[in-house]
């Protein structure tokens, strides 16, 4: 196997787009990557595309093949594969692309992830992203998405004293990262009293504590680490990639309050990679609700179970804290576009890594992770960037 | 959920029938053909359900999908069976009645509708026992 | 061969509006409504009720309340005016939900609110003639009443079902006997939410002229007397109807007392003078005879003598009385009342 670099990046703005349409966000975000990359589209010799439901967002199934169409790569015959776990599609298509240039089939790949979710109405949007849980027993009983995490939170509140400031600390916490990132869709900052009074969506989840509707697209230049540096000075190294399934369905989980796969995503990247939590210097996490990164740090290993909402609180997770999480703004301020997410976590672990992160900028940071959830734990995917091979 | 989709879940949903591997002596609500802890050696059969449990976890669902039977504000659980397996479903009581263990019983009640034209979708929720 | 009741099972919705309640939303003096109909109060189905599920819920009792094998059920009516589907039965609906089929006849039935004792009468046949073993008579309703109709006071929601066979009775059918006429007093047309009624037509034309005939026929054929009886019960669209039936053919205030259902709970329509009857029966004791006279708009009336047998003993603790499902209501407003049986339109 080879050792895999990122050798460019490239991101759209996230938010609501309304003057572009898929194809217009994501031939942007590739486009910048390949810029990123000082690099040609005829190099490009595959495509792995994130996205998680073109079929209910934009009425577009056969992704892959329109994208290469449209990124004018089509007339290159390149293959190009849509890849997709609900929300974890993005952070799969990355390892589709880590694989293939790890084995050899391929030297350089585009892996991108792109969702376009407000041409369809709320209903329509809550209704396809309901499709991440079991259709069959949960979606028909009346479950949302709001209501599978509202159901965690008030179990991990129960079980570990959680409190609603642990909670609404991740919030505040990922507004003002999104405060001093120009990409996120919320760049205001919020209080604890803000997210606390905001309007209830599942108790004991309310608005503030829900990652938005988003529509973004994201792109990274895979290269095999040897040649990296013919097309960059600042390659990321991939270290580690690694996923794991837990049950389709939260009522299934040996524990409610733990995501099997991210405990086991976690420990298998880590192994591969041969660091532990420690060694890790800032991670971007899934936090598609506030009980989601407080799981996640947990689940993870930077915090034992049931102590991660006090660690947010404290500043355990903020930019200067020992492990900063969502330098981004997460899935919460930065934006949530589904099949986007897992790779645009990835551009912002690229660039804190090369050290152009701004104002948000983690100093030294050498070592960075990303943790990308499918629904509501069935798909987890992490990987482990480093500066150095 | 389209109607074949449905109705060849209603037996499940009506009666809350379910599964039980004869091998390990697991129970499995909703049904499964292959028992996770023996795979290919379980010997599944199907087996009802007697309805009753505890509340695992819950929560009160503010914004609700539109072909839901109850109007928001509903209750949202996961209820763990006598027998032991979990299931989501709604608890019909007030959300402050509503308790971390407390213990439940099912009950018939109207689920949901394909549309005001289409069929009807009944199943099993669940009352304070 | 004798046929009669092995089992039966009601359910009642817990919540109730009161009709005073009512009657400050559309300017009635409440003191002259409820004494003139002589209700108090009546029964709202939840928001995810209706006739399918109430049905469900009263079979289930049915069967649960004498250990009865579905299996065996062959036949299964549900008597309604508001079933969810015009077209696609609440029948299999129920035989599905108590685990009945597939070996089983079933389907609905509509005859204004005797719809229910017709069921019987069918499922009496059935068994007598040996083609089914036992068999589920239903009366279910959310009934309907137009928002601000005389209605609107009384129609409630709730359902009875009755498992008739010839083995192990509860109660004996001594006979049955019906009085039909066509006579426009109350209906519903296809497609209308709301039943339309001829006011004060729907009384002596109406309601007395069947419910009395009935009765005397059926006395008539049997040779019987109002004294020969320890209750009676009346078809009860409110209190004072079924006195005044009572009043008429001879029976006492004591007689009708245990079947008069309607005061805290409404009319149930379709299942009024089933709910009556299994209150009587919740109480009767072995060798009690019981008079029935129920009353379908359109008009007809089924009328049966009933006898109680040693049997009742054993079924009686096996599901709740009607007095229990009648306990701890929950009380709501008009504007909650209008949610629950979808008269705001959304």
């Amino acid at each position: 196997m080879r050792d895999v670099a990122i050798i460019g990046v490239g991101c759209t703005k996230f938010g609501e787009l309304w003057d572009s349409s898929f194809r217009d966000i994501f031939v942007k975000a590739g486009v910048s990557a390949l810029e990123d990359a000082h690099m040609h589209g005829e190099k490009v010799d595959a495509m792995y595309i994130g996205n998680m439901s073109g079929g209910r967002f934009i009425e577009q199934e056969h992704i892959g093949a329109l994208i290469a169409d449209y990124s004018g790569l089509a007339t290159l015959h390149i293959p190009a594969t849509r890849v997709e776990a609900a929300c974890a599609s993005g952070g799969l298509a990355l390892r589709q692309g880590v694989l293939a240039v790890a084995s050899g089939y391929h030297d350089i790949v585009v892996v991108g992830g792109a969702e376009k979710m407000t041409d369809v109405g709320v209903d329509t949007a809550t209704d396809a992203l309901a499709a991440a849980a079991d259709r069959e027993w949960e979606g028909i009983m009346g479950a949302t998405f709001p209501g599978l995490y509202g159901m965690i939170a008030r179990l991990h509140m129960h079980k570990y004293g959680t409190t609603r400031e642990h909670l609404a600390a991740a919030a505040v916490k990922n507004h003002r990262n999104g405060s001093m990132n120009e990409r996120a869709q919320f760049q205001n900052e919020i209080t604890i009293d803000d997210v606390l009074g905001s309007q209830m969506v599942a108790d004991p989840l309310r608005v503030l504590d829900c990652s938005p509707i988003t529509d973004g697209a994201a792109a990274v230049i895979l290269a095999p680490a040897e040649i990296a540096t013919r097309y960059t000075d600042t390659p990321v190294y991939v270290k580690a990639s690694a996923q794991a399934s837990g049950t389709i369905s939260l009522h299934d989980r040996k524990d409610i309050t733990t995501l099997d796969a991210s405990v086991w995503a976690g420990r298998r990247a880590f192994k591969m990679a041969g660091l532990a939590p420690k060694d890790i210097d800032l991670v971007e996490v899934h936090d598609c609700f506030t009980i989601a990164e407080i799981c996640a740090i947990e689940d993870l290993d930077f915090v034992p179970k049931g102590e991660g909402g006090k660690a947010t609180l404290e500043g355990m997770t903020a930019i200067g804290g020992s492990i900063p999480v969502n330098t981004s703004g997460g899935l919460k301020a930065c934006g949530h576009p589904v099949g986007a997410t897992g790779v645009k976590q990835a551009v912002e672990i690229t660039e804190q890594l090369r050290g152009t992160a701004g104002k948000r900028q983690v100093n030294g940071a050498e070592v960075g992770m990303t943790h990308n959830v499918g629904g509501s734990g069935a798909t987890a995917v992490v990987h482990i960037f480093s500066r150095n091979r | 959920m389209a109607v074949p989709r449905f109705w060849r879940r209603l037996k499940n949903l009506y009666n809350l029938l379910g599964t039980h591997c004869k091998n390990c002596g697991s129970y499995y609500y909703p049904p499964r053909n292959i028992c996770p802890a023996c795979r290919r050696g379980g010997k599944v059969e199907p087996y009802k359900f007697k309805g009753a449990g505890e509340v695992l976890t819950y929560t009160i669902i503010h914004g609700g999908p539109k072909d839901n039977a109850r109007p928001t504000p509903y209750v949202l659980a996961i209820i763990k069976l006598d027998e032991g397996p979990r299931l989501t479903s709604q608890i019909v009581a007030n959300p402050e009645d509503v308790k971390i263990g407390m213990r439940v019983k099912s009950v018939f009640r109207k689920l949901g509708e394909e549309s005001k034209h289409g069929i009807i979708y009944y199943g099993t929720k669940f009352i304070p026992a | 061969m004798s046929v009669g009741i092995v089992s039966y099972g009601a359910y009642i919705p817990r919540y109730r509006i009161k009709l005073e309640e009512i009657a400050k939303v559309w300017g009635d003096d409440p003191a002259s409504i409820t004494g003139g109909l002589m209700v108090l109060e009546k029964s709202v189905p939840d928001i995810d009720e209706d006739t399918a599920t109430i049905a469900v819920e009263a079979a289930r009792y049915a069967v649960s309340r004498a250990g009865i094998d579905a299996s065996r059920i062959g036949a299964i009516y549900t008597g309604s005016e508001s079933h969810p589907y015009a077209v696609k039965p609440t029948s299999t609906i129920v035989a599905e939900a108590i685990d009945a089929t597939p070996a089983l006849t079933a389907a609905d039935f509509e005859f204004a609110c005797k719809a229910g004792t017709a069921g019987i009468q069918t499922c009496m046949g059935l068994v007598a003639s040996n083609i089914i073993d036992l068999g589920m008579a239903i009366g279910s309703d959310v009934a309907q009443g137009a928002p601000g109709d005389a209605l609107e006071y009384t129609a409630a929601a709730g359902g009875v079902a009755y498992v008739i066979g010839s083995r192990d009775l509860a109660a004996e059918i001594e006979a049955t006997y019906s009085y039909t006429t066509d006579t426009p007093d109350f209906w519903r047309r296809e497609g209308m939410p709301y039943p339309e009624h001829g006011g004060r037509f729907t009384g002596e034309p109406g309601y007395f002229k069947h419910v009395v005939s009935a009765a005397r026929g059926l006395m008539d054929k049997l040779g019987t007397k109002p004294q020969d009886y320890n209750y009676a019960v009346f078809h009860q669209p409110n209190g004072k109807f079924p006195r005044r039936a009572a009043q008429m053919l001879g029976f006492s205030t004591e007689q009708i007392k245990p079947g008069i259902v309607v005061t805290l709970l409404g009319n149930t329509y379709s299942g009024s003078c089933m709910m009556g009857l299994a209150a009587t029966l919740d109480i009767a004791k072995p060798g009690d005879r019981i008079f029935v006279t129920a009353f379908g708009s359109g008009a007809g009336s089924d009328a049966f003598s009933i006898r109680v047998t040693d049997g009742m003993e054993k079924i009686r603790g096996g599901a709740p009385s009607v007095e229990s499902l009648l306990q701890n209501p929950v009380y709501v407003n008009y504007a909650i009342y209008a949610k629950h049986k979808g008269k705001i339109r959304l």
